[in-house]
C-alpha cells in the first residue's frame, strides 16, 4: 500500500526541485523588471518541458514492459483503452474514469480524482499551480504512445482539483 | 542451435545482429533482410483476419535447405528474427517460443536502462551474454 505514496513523494520533490530555481533572481544583467519576468516565464517553460521529457522517457520504457504479455493491438482505440486501464492501474492503482473521442484522432481522458492532485485541494484552490503537477503525466502518456507507434500531442487541463482532463491529439504524418 | 539472432527496429533498421560462425556473416545479414518481407506480410495478414487474438510469435517464416528462419514481433513493432540450423531436428516449437520470450525480456530490460537511448544500437553486455547463451546452449 505504501508503494503508491513513494511515487507521489518522488514526483512532488521533482516538481519542487525544478521550481526552486525560479524564486531567486537570475544571474547576469537584467533589462529591468520586464526582463526578469520574461526570463522567469521562459525558465518555467523550460522546467515544464524538462518534466515532460522525463515523463516521455519513462513512458517509452513502460510502453515496452507493460504490454509484454498482452496480444498485439489491432487498432488505435485498443491502444487508448490499454492506456486508460493497464497503464493507469500500473502507475496510479486506479483506472481512468472516462475516455471520449471524436473518432478523428482526438481523445479526451478524464480522471475524476487524479492521485497526484488529490492531496492538494478539492475545489478551485491552487488552480494556477496544477499544470506543474501534470507535465510529467503528459509526457508519460506521450512516451507510451510513441513506443506503441502513435505520434501524439498530449495536453492537460484542470477545471477544479482533483478532476483533470488529458487531451491526446494524434499527429497524422 | 541458433546461428544468427537479429533485433530489428520499427523503422526496419537493425538494432542488434549477431551470427555464430564468424565467416559468411554477410549471408546471414542478407537472410535476415529478406525475412523482413515475410514478417511484414504476416503482420498485415493478421491485421485483416477476423480472429480476435493476435499472437506475437510469428512462427516459421521460411525454410531453406540449410536453415530455418523464425520470427516474433512485439507490440512496439520491434522484430526479432532467429536463424537456426536445419540439421537440428530436435528443436521444437515451444523451445523456440521460450527463446523468443527470453529475448523479449532482455530487450525490455535494455529499454528500461537509463543509459540507453531508444533507437540506438544495442551495446549492453547483459544482452550480449544472453544471446551467447542461446547460441551455444541449444544444440
Amino acid at each position: 500500500m505504501a508503494d503508491a505514496a513513494l511515487f507521489e513523494f518522488l514526483h512532488m520533490e521533482m516538481v519542487a526541485e525544478l521550481w526552486a530555481h525560479h524564486s531567486d533572481p537570475g544571474p547576469g544583467v537584467s533589462a529591468g523588471s520586464r526582463g526578469k519576468e520574461a526570463r522567469a516565464a521562459t525558465g518555467q517553460k523550460m522546467s515544464l518541458s524538462v518534466l515532460e521529457g522525463m515523463g516521455f522517457r519513462v513512458g517509452q520504457a513502460l510502453g515496452e514492459r507493460l504490454p509484454q504479455e498482452t496480444l498485439a493491438f489491432r487498432e488505435e482505440l485498443d491502444v487508448l483503452k490499454f492506456l486508460c486501464k493497464d497503464l493507469w492501474v500500473a502507475v496510479f492503482q486506479k483506472q481512468m474514469d472516462s475516455l471520449r473521442t471524436n473518432h478523428q484522432g482526438t481523445y479526451v481522458l478524464q480522471d475524476n480524482s487524479f492521485p497526484l492532485l488529490i492531496r492538494m485541494a478539492s475545489g478551485p484552490q491552487y488552480l494556477e499551480e496544477a499544470p506543474k503537477f501534470l507535465a510529467f503525466t503528459c509526457g508519460l502518456l506521450r512516451g507510451t504512445l510513441s513506443t506503441l507507434g502513435i505520434k501524439s500531442l498530449v495536453t492537460a487541463s484542470v477545471a477544479s482539483l482533483p478532476t483533470c482532463k488529458f487531451q491526446v491529439v494524434i499527429q497524422k504524418t | 542451435m541458433a546461428v544468427c539472432v537479429a533485433v530489428i527496429a520499427k523503422e526496419n533498421y537493425p538494432l542488434y545482429i549477431r551470427s555464430a560462425p564468424t565467416e559468411n556473416e554477410l549471408k546471414f545479414h542478407y537472410m535476415v533482410h529478406t525475412s523482413l518481407d515475410v514478417v511484414d506480410e504476416k503482420i498485415s495478414a493478421m491485421g485483416k483476419a477476423l480472429v480476435d487474438q493476435r499472437e506475437l510469435y510469428l512462427g516459421l517464416l521460411y525454410p531453406t535447405e540449410d536453415y530455418k528462419v523464425y520470427g516474433y514481433v512485439t507490440n512496439s513493432k520491434v522484430k526479432f528474427v532467429m536463424v537456426v540450423d536445419s540439421s537440428n531436428t530436435a528443436l521444437r516449437d515451444n523451445e523456440i517460443r521460450s527463446m523468443f520470450r527470453k529475448l523479449h525480456n532482455s530487450y525490455t530490460d535494455v529499454m528500461c536502462n537509463p543509459f540507453y537511448n531508444p533507437g540506438d544500437r544495442i551495446q549492453s553486455r547483459a544482452f550480449d551474454s544472453m544471446v551467447t547463451s542461446m547460441m551455444i546452449q541449444v544444440c
